[in-house]
C-alpha cells in the first residue's frame, strides 16, 4: 500500500476543478466568486505537477509557479475592482452589480 | 503510509473546498480556502515538488489569502443574501457537476492507460535548483514577461485603490 496511482491525483484535480465552477456560478459574492477562481486554478496546478511527475520532467513545475505568479497579479487587480466597486456601490452581492446590463 | 497520506489530505481538500461553496460568510469561505491550499502544498510535496510546495504556501497561502482576508475585513462583507436562484441552476446544477467529474474520471482511467505509481522520495525533480536553472535558461523570456505582467498588476491595484476615482 505504499503507492498511490496517479490518476488519484488527477482524480482529486477534476473533483477540485468541479466544486470552483459551482462555486463561481452558485454563489452571489463578489469575493466568494473570486475565491472559487483561486480553487480552480490550484485544481489546474495540481494536475500539472501531477503530470510533471508522470514525465519526471521540472517543466510542469515551472507552468505551475507561472500559474501562481499570475494569480497573485490577479488577485491584486481584482480585489482592488472589488474595493472600487464597493466605494461606489455600496454592495458585493453581484446581482445589484449590473450597469453594464442591456 | 503514502496512501494514508494521500487519503487524508485529499478528503480534507475536498471537505474544505466542499465548505468554500457550501459557506454563507465570506469569511468562512476563506478561511476553507486557506485549508485547501495547505493540503495541497502537502500533496505537491508528495509528488516530489518542493518549491511549488513552499511557493504553494507562501505566495497562496500567506499573499493572496491575506490579501483576501484584508478586503474581507476592511469591506465588512456579511452573510451574502439569497437571491432568486434560475431554475436552470437549480434543476441541472447538481447533475451537470457529477456528470462533470465522471466523465473526467472516465477520461482519466480510460484514455491514460499506464499512468505511474507515486512513491513519496522517489523522484524528487522540483528542488529551487533544477527550477532555477530551467527558470533561468530555457524559460528566461517567459519570466521576464512575467516580471512586466506584475509590474503593470502593481500600477493597476494603485491606480484602482485611489480614492479619487468615483
Amino acid at each position: 500500500m505504499a503507492h498511490v496511482p496517479l490518476s488519484w491525483y488527477l482524480i482529486l484535480s477534476a473533483v477540485l476543478f468541479a466544486l470552483g465552477a459551482a462555486g463561481f456560478i452558485y454563489r452571489k459574492s463578489v469575493i466568494t466568486v473570486f475565491m472559487s477562481i483561486e480553487l480552480m486554478l490550484n485544481a489546474v496546478n495540481l494536475s500539472f505537477v501531477a503530470f510533471s511527475y508522470e514525465m519526471h520532467r521540472v517543466d510542469g513545475h515551472i507552468y505551475s509557479f507561472f500559474v501562481m505568479v499570475v494569480a497573485a497579479a490577479e488577485a491584486a487587480v481584482g480585489l482592488a475592482i472589488i474595493l472600487t466597486i464597493f466605494k461606489n456601490r455600496g454592495t458585493l452581492q453581484i446581482d445589484e452589480i449590473d450597469s453594464m446590463k442591456l | 503510509m503514502d496512501t494514508i497520506l494521500f487519503i487524508v489530505f485529499a478528503t480534507v481538500a475536498v471537505v474544505c473546498a466542499f465548505n468554500l461553496v457550501l459557506q454563507k460568510h465570506p469569511i468562512s469561505s476563506a478561511l476553507s480556502l486557506i485549508g485547501v491550499m495547505g493540503s495541497l502544498a502537502v500533496l505537491y510535496l508528495m509528488l516530489g515538488a518542493e518549491f511549488i510546495a513552499m511557493a504553494q504556501m507562501i505566495v497562496y497561502g500567506g499573499a493572496v489569502m491575506v490579501l483576501f482576508v484584508f478586503v474581507i475585513m476592511l469591506l465588512n462583507a456579511g452573510t451574502e443574501k439569497p437571491s432568486g436562484k434560475s431554475w436552470f441552476a437549480q434543476i441541472a446544477g447538481l447533475p451537470l457537476l457529477l456528470a462533470f467529474v465522471a466523465v473526467m474520471g472516465f477520461a482519466i482511467r480510460a484514455g491514460l492507460p499506464g499512468l505511474r505509481n507515486v512513491e513519496f522520495g522517489s523522484w524528487i525533480g522540483g528542488t529551487a535548483e533544477r527550477i532555477g536553472q530551467l527558470l533561468f535558461t530555457h524559460y528566461l523570456l517567459p519570466f521576464e514577461v512575467i516580471s512586466i505582467l506584475i509590474l503593470i498588476a502593481i500600477l493597476g491595484a494603485v491606480v484602482l485603490a485611489r480614492r479619487e476615482i468615483d
